[in-house]
């Protein structure tokens, strides 16, 4: 159910649910989504039992919003996100293994144990991290989006932050910079409706985010992020308008997180009736399993999937348990490169 | 047997709670994600979710219990199936005590603090082993100057252009990128031509939004790019500081060794003339004192031009700290087209035998002038001209007063916590032995730079302090 902000006039009005996927990506979909879901859940598990240290933010519940834009993307795009990037890496294709051991501090981990939790990156699947500081990924996502500008590919960034974000000065100055320069940047609000403890309402006057952009000419849309099929239709317009080189577009999409904050957050903010809600309501992973069922799909192939995953969790779980901690000599390297060009 | 659900830590410092209500009753099915209980931190009450699926057959722990260890188990899933059992955390069946766990966090705790107290001891050790590396590269410092051939005369400004230029030539992903370096051929006119040589994808003006373009440089530099950035001054790049540190300086680390930042940030710092505080403050302690970032500060056009090549082609972020009043000095330079000069590696500017005088940028100006003052009362002084920051040629400088057992710094950046403290205290480490005086450090006052031309005279160094300096430092 995406509504059209900026370039309503110009599109033909898209009443009603989104085009519903094939049975082949639906599949798929619900793989992924459920894939992040149980590793989150065992993230938090390992996180009680005191293997993951400090910060922990998990994904539960916004699956749809990474599986879906993750859909339209092409080799030599590129993500780059905020601290709450576990889902973001699995739907790069990242292995949960090296995820999973980075969690747990070990040498087996994406960043050799030395990033954590909200410090992981991997060329090779166009996954630009895992940054710390509010904000400071949506500039590096436009200098990531300058890069294809100049070299003239038709790659494109996708430049995820939360609506906590939404109002900072870097950010605006980033949709600045991206529509001045026609840079190929998918600007992705994930808004949850909550930046940390603090809703949306009191936070920011600007109540329709999709519009944020506006005073820059970003064509913005709004987007029922609990529905993977509305994502991936959204994200394809957006995708599609930066390869054609027209620049930045933006996509506020309404999620919602069922866990805290962080592993430490009691959540006092929000009623337990409201998450209850949400996920007895809008579950994106519910919703994409009664939408198999409905295309034909038997409990037994559902079955099988749910195995997988669980089995793909399990032996991420172990290895990251399996795998050392970094040995000591690891403290004095990738301070600096060695090479000059 | 099923699964165990243990007691879960839901804070870093978390060691024991009190499971103050179930919201599950045995034999109830669960689903992973289900609340199921409720426990009460030192801070909040939190919820906890089941991970695994099955039928609660038994809760452990009645609510309301306090002092509930973190990882003891407090009820038990039949975990119905194969898949559920695999589900099971690792450890929970098999190495998870019946009883309540003894106070496993405690012991945790203790060991904790035992592998910290092991690691200051390698950082110490690993300090050592550093010290002789650098002492070791030092001897290679420590060779002459390479010959670069036959010079002639140029500006620091028409150096750090000629600089950006044939480096721009050389590799098509060098860029430039700042207020005013294109249509307007720089503030301060550094890239002046570059427009019409390079056109406007390489050279490119940028709005007054010092964290945005900056931030959007790193990016680019993180997907391989080399960016030169610009500042205006740099005063300005503290709009900045936060995606310099946090994101192009610690990115490397953080990745593992995977993603590496190309970027140079460049532009005048320090005092000009009549600029006052906000403009006129030098950044070398707050950019040196950051691993992962390399700082230069070049004096001579020769400094400039050799060390902005090597800042562009180093594989790491490099901060470039000119100075604008140098900006118009004339100095020679090598007219080799390949001339460059190494990141790491001070200068002896003049060599001396009585005391050693170490400088950086304009300082060096100084430095020399009151060397030759000197000379004419028969105190020969030794100039080093650091030229890089960070890495610190400690070893020439130690060298230069292991022969004159006495060393004086000059910088016009703030006493507290510069430079010339990190240099002192560097001597001290390497030749203590060798020290016939306290060293002395001349800065600038520790005052924002006042506007009032006599303030400002003041509060930078002045000629007679560097020689007061000397004296102390020589007992004369």
């Amino acid at each position: 159910m995406a509504q059209a902000t900026e370039t309503a006039a110009k599109r033909k009005p898209r009443a009603g649910a989104a085009q519903p996927l094939g049975r082949d990506q639906l599949q798929q979909a619900y793989r992924d989504m459920l894939l992040i879901r149980r590793f989150e859940e065992k993230a938090g598990q390992l996180y009680g039992m005191g293997l993951i240290g400090g910060f922990c933010h998990l994904y539960i519940g916004q699956e749809a919003v990474v599986v879906g834009m993750q859909m339209c993307l092409e080799p030599g795009d590129q993500v780059i996100t905020s601290y709450r990037d576990h889902g973001h890496m699995l739907a790069t294709g990242m292995e949960a293994r090296g995820v999973m051991a980075e969690l747990t501090g070990r040498i087996g981990g994406y960043s050799k144990g030395k990033g954590g939790s909200m410090h992981m990156f991997s060329r090779e699947k166009g996954f630009f991290g895992g940054h710390g500081i509010v904000g400071a990924q949506v500039s590096l996502g436009a200098g990531l989006a300058f890069s294809n500008w100049y070299r003239e590919s038709r790659n494109v960034c996708l430049t995820y932050f939360g609506e906590g974000a939404s109002n900072q000065g870097q950010v605006f100055e980033s949709f600045n910079l991206a529509a001045l320069m026609k840079l190929p940047c998918i600007f992705i609000i994930e808004n949850n409706k909550y930046g940390m403890g603090t809703s949306v309402e009191r936070a920011s006057a600007s109540r329709d985010l999709s519009k944020n952009g506006s005073p820059w000419g970003i064509p913005g849309e709004q987007v029922n992020g609990m529905d993977v099929a509305a994502v991936k239709e959204a994200g394809e317009r957006a995708a599609a308008h930066c390869r054609a080189g027209n620049g930045p577009y933006l996509l506020e999409m309404k999620t919602y997180r069922y866990r805290g904050h962080s592993m430490s957050d009691p959540a006092k903010y929000r009623t337990r009736e409201e998450v209850q809600k949400m996920r007895e309501q809008s579950d994106p992973i519910e919703t994409a399993r009664q939408a198999l069922l409905d295309q034909g799909a038997t409990e037994a192939d559902l079955k099988k999937i749910d195995d997988e995953v669980k089995a793909i969790v399990q032996d991420a779980a172990d290895f990251s348990q399996q795998s050392p901690e970094p040995p000591e000599s690891e403290l004095w390297t990738d301070i600096l490169l060695e090479e000059a060009r | 047997m099923g699964v165990q659900i243990l007691m879960p830590a839901l804070s870093p410092t978390m060691t024991e709670g009190k499971l103050s209500r179930w919201l599950k009753k045995e034999g109830d099915e669960v689903k992973s994600g289900d609340v199921i209980a409720e426990i009460e931190t030192d801070k909040a009450t939190m919820e906890v979710e089941a991970v695994d699926e099955g039928k609660l057959t038994r809760i452990l722990v009645p609510e309301g219990t306090e002092g509930v260890s973190v990882n003891s188990p407090i009820a038990e899933l039949d975990g119905g199936g194969e898949a559920a059992s695999k589900g099971a955390a690792p450890g929970a069946d098999t190495a998870m005590p019946q009883q309540p766990a003894p106070p496993a966090a405690a012991h945790g705790e203790v060991g904790q603090v035992a592998k910290q107290a092991e690691d200051a001891g390698a950082v110490a050790q690993r300090g050592a082993a550093r010290g002789e590396g650098a002492a070791k590269a030092g001897e290679a410092a420590a060779a002459p100057e390479k010959d670069w051939g036959p010079t002639k005369s140029m500006t620091v400004r028409e150096a750090l252009r000629d600089a950006m230029a044939a480096e721009m030539r050389r590799d098509k992903d060098v860029f430039l990128m700042g207020e005013e370096v294109a249509q307007y051929q720089g503030a301060y006119k550094i890239s002046q031509g570059l427009l019409d040589e390079f056109g406007p994808r390489r050279v490119i003006d940028t709005p007054i939004t010092e964290h945005g373009f900056t931030g959007m440089a790193v990016g680019a530099a993180m997907n391989g790019l080399r960016p030169i950035v610009e500042f205006m001054t740099f005063n300005f790049s503290m709009q900045a500081i936060d995606q310099i540190i946090n994101s192009a300086a610690k990115t490397l680390y953080m990745s593992g060794g995977q993603l590496g930042c190309p970027i140079v940030f460049r532009g005048p710092n320090g005092a000009a003339a009549r600029v006052a505080a906000q403009h006129s403050q030098c950044y070398a302690s707050w950019y040196a004192h950051v691993p992962g970032l390399k700082v230069v500060a070049p004096w001579s056009a020769a400094d400039a031009k050799g060390l902005l090549r090597a800042a562009i082609r180093d594989p790491n972020p490099v901060i470039v700290l000119e100075n604008e009043i140098l900006y118009g000095h004339s100095f020679e330079v090598p007219t080799d087209e390949d001339f460059i000069l190494p990141i790491g590696k001070a200068k002896v500017e003049r060599p001396g035998r009585d005391v050693t005088i170490v400088a950086y940028s304009i300082a060096v100006t100084w430095a020399m002038q009151a060397a030759e003052a000197l000379a004419k009362e028969g105190i020969e002084a030794e100039v080093i001209n650091l030229r890089s920051i960070r890495p610190l040629d400690a070893e020439t400088i130690a060298a230069s007063v292991r022969k004159t057992n006495r060393l004086v710094t000059v910088e016009e950046g703030w006493p507290y916590a510069n430079i010339g403290t990190e240099v002192a205290m560097q001597v001290i480490e390497a030749a203590f032995d060798w020290l016939d005086a306290p060293p002395v450090r001349v800065c600038g006052k520790d005052v924002p730079m006042p506007y009032a031309a006599n303030l400002e005279k003041l509060a930078l160094p002045t000629q007679p302090e560097i020689i007061a300096a000397v004296k102390r430092a020589t007992y004369k």
